[in-house]
């Protein structure tokens, strides 16, 4: 096999970069990327508690950036990730049933999850603000 | 191995190199189930109660017997489901044999220190000096 080539008209295996977008593709695409962004919401949030603990002093910077521009559209987009990866994970426990799989109702379930995605924290961030 | 009267596939397996199969999968959906409970509470009482990222309202929300448990569960819930996720990413996408191993440990490293860490934290707010 070493030397051999590769004819170059020969089918690959398929990857993003030869794959038409479709939105099943992207909604896993999002999952993931979600997943790995709420990872890094869970170590904050730890980080936030032992800071907490650590005493008023120890806190004033940590609550400082959190009350800042930056981490409070880091807490807005926490809260994004959090509503896809919940309405797409329930989608998944759905589709573990066996149910939901034909394209077009993924496709419909998919547009629900990201829509959720993007309704969700501007209607959380509505009851904080003008709620109480 | 004239003696063995099992067929090729009985043999292997259970015996494949991960050695295990569908424990993370079930593992990753039970975990899941009880973070949609969990998350949501978490998401919804903490925007909700908490008047901003002030010290007080964080000391007032962790000092709830209720908060103080219900955050305790979602920080080993969501730890266990995240270190699933992360070492699926990496064994998908890293294939340089060193680094996936370091990110794997990594994997195992980070939440563990950080789960330690927060749930003590829960409980000095709530039992310190």
């Amino acid at each position: 096999m070493a030397g051999a080539t590769r004819p170059g008209d020969r089918p690959i295996s398929p990857f993003v970069t030869v794959w038409r977008w479709h939105v099943t593709m992207a909604s896993s695409i999002i999952h993931r990327a979600t997943g790995v962004g709420l990872y890094g919401g869970m170590i904050l949030l730890c980080g936030w508690l032992m800071a907490i603990a650590a005493g008023p002093e120890a806190y004033a910077p940590f609550g400082a950036f959190l009350a800042g521009p930056i981490g409070q559209i880091g807490l807005y987009l926490l809260v994004a990730c959090f509503a896809y990866h919940l309405a797409n994970g329930i989608r998944h426990l759905v589709f573990d049933t066996g149910h939901g799989l034909k394209p077009s109702d993924a496709e419909t379930s998919a547009w629900f999850a990201i829509l959720f995605a993007i309704a969700a924290p501007i209607g959380l961030w509505a009851l904080v603000t003008f709620g109480g | 191995m004239s003696k063995d009267k099992s067929t090729p596939l009985g043999r292997v397996r259970n015996h494949g190199a991960a050695a295990e199969g569908t424990g993370h999968f079930v593992g990753q959906r039970v975990s899941a189930i009880a973070l949609i409970f969990l998350g949501l509470w978490f998401a919804l009482s903490a925007a909700l109660t908490m008047s901003g990222p002030t010290y007080l309202a964080a000391i007032d929300f962790i000092s709830q017997p209720f908060n103080a448990v219900g955050l305790i569960l979602l920080i080993m819930v969501s730890l266990y489901h995240m270190r699933i996720g992360m070492g699926e990413v990496v064994n998908d996408y890293i294939h340089k044999p060193f680094a996936k191993i370091v990110l794997l440990l990594l994997n195992t490293l980070v939440p563990l220190v950080i789960a330690a860490g927060a749930i003590f934290a829960v409980l000095l707010v709530n039992f310190g000096v």
